[in-house]
């Protein structure tokens, strides 16, 4: 500490080390306002409405003009729900199996191309998920099941799928990565192969890390709104494989332009409930993390 | 040595490159069977690397080139066909840094049964319980068997991988420095465990300690920038070493 302060004594010093709260205040205050404005603005409309047929009400049709509007965002919330599930069930496997080979089993040549694949993956625009899913995917499963509208909640959860797997990749890799070799040694001298080292004691040992790997990977999907929108058919139904779904992000950005008064204030509702959902996902991810480096 | 029908492992004209830079150099030796052999020379003589190349661990670091053989009971274990995972049942290891798996005490010592097949729960208890009473441990451990083993002490991991590698029921123990991360307590007992594993085990063991070899060992090797100088009976060797460069290393000359 009396080190600190010596150094912060100079002039200079002193300025950068402000420059750098500064920078860190930012962001901790972005953060906040986001919350209390969510808060602020969320809170009239669940209030108005209340809280149980907002969060359960079945039926969404806020801009009814002949019967009373309704504000139930149930759909929502299971659409997105039943689309993130989704999308780890189907990318959870494909990104672990990757990370393994990736992390354990690959050639170094056949790594470097697969981890710059990956990063590129991430690095793809969302718009163009959902415009290669609108082009290619949304009419593969209108032909493929026989159905009339291939935009469904289906072609949103292979989208999803794919978009995670790059958050799920690159986290489990660095987890396996870090598995010390001599455990791994100690494995194969006792007459294990390659594979059942890396299944029984590599993947074990970076437990903590592949479990917060997948965690962020629910983070991005539920997050995710412009791919989705473009897949799903954005209809306030209630989900189905086959129906054309609206997710909580995708209820937000489709009416916000146009919205007003108790419309409006719901919007902002959705958003806060969005955002508890991310909260949560947030503690967990912490939770792991946390978890990992006690371990 | 001269009895070679005594012998379990016979290494003949057994060269090994990594990459361009060769680390052992036409290396000839028989090891006996129940005896410790004690592997020793200044870092980076090939010692270690020689010891890796018993149970093929040496498979693992790419651009390794091995020729010559090394003969296991009689069988050469490069040949094509030989089950890598068999062979390293067969001859188990030691490191130098006690590594047992973040798991609990019981499964890593279950960990090498469960790999070859065995599932039956009273067996599993059985071995366990034998592996660590030839470890010398058990007393130490029985009443945690389901606490995690990183919680041991560096000396009773050591002997914990120990007995993880007698679990296997090998005939050969190959140690890499076992003792040197560990204090002069908790050294003498893998000492004294060595000295009586040999009654139905075959040691080999890579030591830096030289009045280590002379405690424990029946026969000495001594490697030097990846060539085999001398290898005879310890108390011999050690006593009237034949080469001068033998004689310049244990007494201290260098190294």
């Amino acid at each position: 500490m009396k080190q600190n302060k010596k150094h912060t004594a100079k002039p200079i010093e002193a300025i950068v080390h402000g420059v750098f709260l500064v920078a860190g205040l930012i962001t901790v205050g972005c953060v906040l306002l986001i919350t209390v404005y969510l808060i602020i603005s969320g809170l009239p409309a669940i209030k108005e409405i209340g809280l149980i047929p907002f969060l359960f009400g079945k039926v969404w049709a806020s801009t009814a003009k002949t019967t009373e509007p309704s504000f139930g965002i149930l759909p929502f919330i299971l659409t997105s729900v039943y689309g993130t599930c989704g999308a780890i069930v189907l990318g959870v496997p494909v990104g672990f199996m990757a990370s393994v080979y990736i992390a354990k089993l690959a050639p170094k040549k056949l790594k470097a191309v697969m981890q710059s694949a990956v990063s590129l993956l991430a690095g793809i625009p969302s718009v163009v998920y959902g415009l290669v899913g609108m082009l290619v995917l949304v009419p593969g499963i209108r032909k493929l099941f026989n159905v009339p509208d291939g935009a469904s909640l289906l072609a949103a959860i292979v989208v999803l799928a794919i978009m995670i797997l790059p958050s799920i990749i690159k986290v489990s890799v660095t987890a396996l990565e870090a598995v010390p070799k001599e455990y791994e040694d100690a494995s194969l001298a006792l007459g294990a192969t390659e594979v059942e080292t890396h299944f029984k004691v590599s993947v074990p040992a970076a437990r903590s890390g592949i479990a917060a790997a997948v965690v962020l990977g629910v983070g991005r999907a539920i997050g995710e709104a412009m791919a989705v929108m473009m897949v799903s058919g954005n209809a306030a139904n209630m989900p189905g494989l086959f129906e054309s779904v609206r997710f909580l992000t995708t209820a937000v950005a489709s009416e916000m332009s146009y919205s007003g008064g108790l419309q409006r204030q719901a919007l902002f509702s959705i958003a806060l409930v969005l955002f508890v959902f991310i909260m949560l996902i947030n503690a967990a991810l912490n939770f792991f993390l946390k978890r990992d480096k006690e371990a | 040595m001269e009895a070679n029908e005594k012998s379990i492992l016979s290494v003949k004209e057994l060269c090994l490159w990594y990459g361009n830079h060769q680390a052992l150099k036409n290396i000839n030796i028989d090891i006996p069977k129940n005896s410790i052999t004690a592997l020793i020379g200044p870092s980076g003589c090939g010692k270690s690397t020689f010891l890796k190349t018993l149970d093929r661990m040496n498979d693992l670091i790419p651009d390794v080139k091995i020729t010559g053989s090394v003969e296991y009971k009689g069988e050469d274990i490069f040949a094509p066909g030989v089950d890598v995972s068999e062979l390293r049942r067969q001859i188990g290891m030691v490191f130098q840094k006690p590594n047992p798996f973040p798991m609990s005490i019981y499964d890593n010592i279950a960990y090498g049964p469960r790999t070859h097949g065995i599932r039956n729960r009273a067996k599993l208890d059985d071995i366990v319980e034998k592996s660590l009473r030839g470890a010398a441990i058990w007393d130490e451990v029985k009443d945690r068997l389901r606490k995690n083993a990183l919680g041991l002490s560096g000396g009773q991991q050591q002997r914990l991988c120990i007995a993880r590698a007698l679990a296997v029921e090998p005939d050969v123990l190959l140690m890499d420095e076992p003792t040197s991360a560990l204090d002069p307590i908790s050294t003498s007992k893998i000492e004294e465990l060595a000295m009586q594993l040999k009654e139905q085990y075959t040691i080999v063991i890579v030591t830096h300690n030289m009045q280590q070899a002379v405690r424990i060992s029946d026969n000495t090797a001594f490697f030097l920038l990846g060539e085999l100088v001398e290898y005879g009976k310890t108390e011999e060797m050690f006593s009237q070493p034949t080469d001068k460069r033998t004689e310049d290393y244990i007494t201290g000359r260098f190294g």
